[in-house]
């Protein structure tokens, strides 16, 4: 896959460049703030794009709004954020312009969780939904009303649908079998109201009602 | 109601207030002046002994500039008679010194006196009429009599007259000698400042972990994972380097929780609203937020504000045994009103705690206003109200 990486830290974005390298993928470009990102992206129209939610000059969240400004002038075009620390209202505004598709949201730490953090990237590349675990916990935390319903198991499977993980990979991480987690997916839909539709979106649709819920 | 000054005895019902100390304090005050009044005539008469006119001015300006600091003090000393609030114990500076000692000099003694002897000694003089003015007559007789009731009438309504202006000389002689609402209001900035500098101080603080500490963790527990990788999972360096992994990611979210309390960052990013949903998504008690805030306050306010809701909602979650909360927000009419309401057991006390006190501090320094109504057996609601010009 063809990266570009946005990162004002020399020392993180150099170890990102040698990450992802490392799995096979090549960094096309690599810059250190939001505008030289953009100018990266229509220059070298990468499958993916990492970028840090704070860069210069303002130190704010310039590298998601130039998130969003890419993915108007290029539908479609993959991005997965990386955030200092956990904030909803990121996550929602993401996910909720372009139904999460292609998208991701990770705190900065799980990077050191390489091969997780690759996987992620991939996913995000192939047009999946990727949101940082704490951000769904907040979000489990918060959003208690539907959520009574579910099992506390149930809450742990829709925190790795959130992640973005297949049946077969939940299954593996909470030791049981794939028809079980599909029992439990299946209850998670009936409990959230999400009847089932030809697209098979709910697994987004799942994590997306919390999100713009909480976003009103 | 509490009366602390003698303006404000003015104020009470007729019956209350002769009733009360104020007037015979206010007699005091006045008739106190003849201690000023004896030193001009001391002074005075001495002088006139050195019988020289060049040597008299100098000397008056020296006897003058001497009775300054004991007048100031007596003047200072006296004043709590018509004024129960507090005085400054200490000299409030040589001019204000001065000031109130010439006036005492000058101005003051023998206007008090004369106010005294005319509210007091002219209705006595009055009502004597009948014993001083001995005359033969019917009709002479029938005015002396009339004019002992209208004494009588006048010594009624003298406290009201002389403790009118000895209230309004006390006033006089606190505002010449206490800070003044400036001087309170420059004390005022200067902790809003204080408290700007300490904010700004956090958020260098937070800037400086994210940027460098938090970016070399993540960057050496990159390396570490990278690491782990080329070693073959069952060898025994690979335990240690996992062991060392997790040791890393867990001082990253250790970090990550420190910055959270040395200055949200959202809060900067985002502003209020933003962080305090933020706040309010991690308290343990659900929390419904309905902010309806159309911009961003001043900083100050916002930092303000977003510490009332985030020490509310933690005493809520501490103290209150609440099953469910609720923070209302708005700015309207060039105000920004928080409201922290919860359903448990009430009885907060604002006096036992500290980040109570804290708190009020900071909202006074955004010239806010803190509430808290927490009736035993609840609800509990506080309530912040800060002024941010449109």
């Amino acid at each position: 896959m063809r990266v570009v990486i946005a990162e004002d830290a020399v020392l993180l974005r150099e170890g990102l460049v040698g990450l992802l390298e490392r799995f096979g993928h090549t960094v096309v470009a690599s810059v250190g703030d939001a505008a030289s990102l953009v100018a990266a992206v229509e220059e070298q129209r990468p499958d993916i794009v990492v970028a840090d939610v704070r860069m210069p000059p303002g130190f704010t969240d310039e590298g998601l709004r130039a998130a969003f400004a890419l993915r108007a002038a290029h539908p479609g075009l993959a991005v997965l954020l990386l955030s200092q620390y956990v904030e909803q209202t990121y996550a929602a505004e993401l996910l909720g312009s372009a139904g999460g598709a292609g998208i991701g949201y990770l705190l900065k730490e799980r990077i050191g969780d390489v091969r997780e953090f690759a996987d992620a990237l991939v996913r995000v590349a192939e047009g999946g939904t990727v949101i940082d675990p704490e951000v769904v916990r907040q979000l489990l935390g918060w959003r208690r009303d539907p959520l009574r319903r579910l099992t506390p198991r149930e809450l742990e499977v829709l925190a790795l649908i959130a992640e973005g993980r297949s049946n077969g990979s939940i299954a593996r991480a909470l030791f049981v079998s794939d028809a079980a987690v599909a029992k439990h997916i299946a209850s998670i839909f009936a409990k959230l109201d999400l009847p089932p539709t030809a697209d098979g979106h709910r697994r987004v649709l799942a994590v997306l009602a919390y999100l713009q819920a909480e976003s009103r | 109601m509490l009366t602390r000054t003698a303006l404000e005895a003015l104020a009470r019902r007729p019956a209350a207030f002769l009733a009360s100390g104020w007037p015979w304090r206010s007699l005091a005050y006045l008739l106190s002046s003849t201690v000023p009044g004896l030193v001009v005539a001391v002074t005075a008469l001495s002088i006139s002994l050195v019988g020289r006119v060049p040597l008299m001015v100098p000397a008056g300006i020296a006897a003058a500039g001497l009775a300054v600091p004991p007048l100031a003090r007596f003047e200072r000393w006296r004043l709590r008679l018509v004024d129960s609030t507090p005085t400054p114990r200490a000299s409030a500076g040589r001019r204000r010194d001065a000031a109130v000692a010439l006036f005492s000099l000058f101005v003051f003694w023998w206007i008090d006196l004369l106010v005294v002897g005319a509210t007091v000694g002219g209705p006595v003089v009055l009502i004597l009429s009948p014993v001083l003015q001995p005359t033969d007559g019917a009709w002479a007789l029938a005015a002396a009599f009339t004019a002992s009731a209208m004494g009588l009438l006048l010594l009624l309504v003298a406290p009201y007259t002389f403790t009118a202006w000895a209230g309004a000389r006390g006033a006089l002689v606190r505002t010449l000698l206490a800070p003044r609402e400036t001087e309170l209001a420059e004390v005022l900035r200067s902790r809003a400042r204080l408290v700007d500098a300490f904010e700004t101080e956090r958020r260098r603080i937070e800037r400086d972990l994210h940027d460098g500490t938090q970016q070399r963790l993540v960057a050496l527990s990159m390396r570490l994972g990278l690491a782990r990788l080329d070693l073959p999972p069952d060898s025994p360096l690979a335990e240690q380097l996992a062991q060392a992994h997790e040791e890393a990611k867990l001082a990253l979210v250790e970090l990550r929780e420190l910055v959270r309390g040395v200055h949200p960052q959202v809060l900067t990013d985002r502003g209020l609203a933003a962080a305090v949903r933020n706040v309010a998504a991690r308290s343990p008690v659900p929390v419904d937020v309905d902010l309806s805030l159309p911009r961003r306050p001043p900083q100050s306010v916002e930092v303000a504000a977003y510490y009332v809701v985030s020490e509310a909602l933690a005493n809520v979650a501490k103290h209150s045994r609440a099953s469910r909360a609720a923070v209302r927000g708005r700015l309207a009419g060039g105000v920004l009103t928080m409201e922290i309401r919860d359903d448990g057991v009430g009885g907060a006390d604002p006096a036992r705690g500290t980040g109570l006190t804290g708190l009020a501090d900071r909202v006074a320094v955004v010239d806010g206003r803190l509430s808290l109504s927490s009736p035993a057996g609840g609800p509990t609601t506080m309530r912040v109200e800060i002024p941010c010009a449109l």
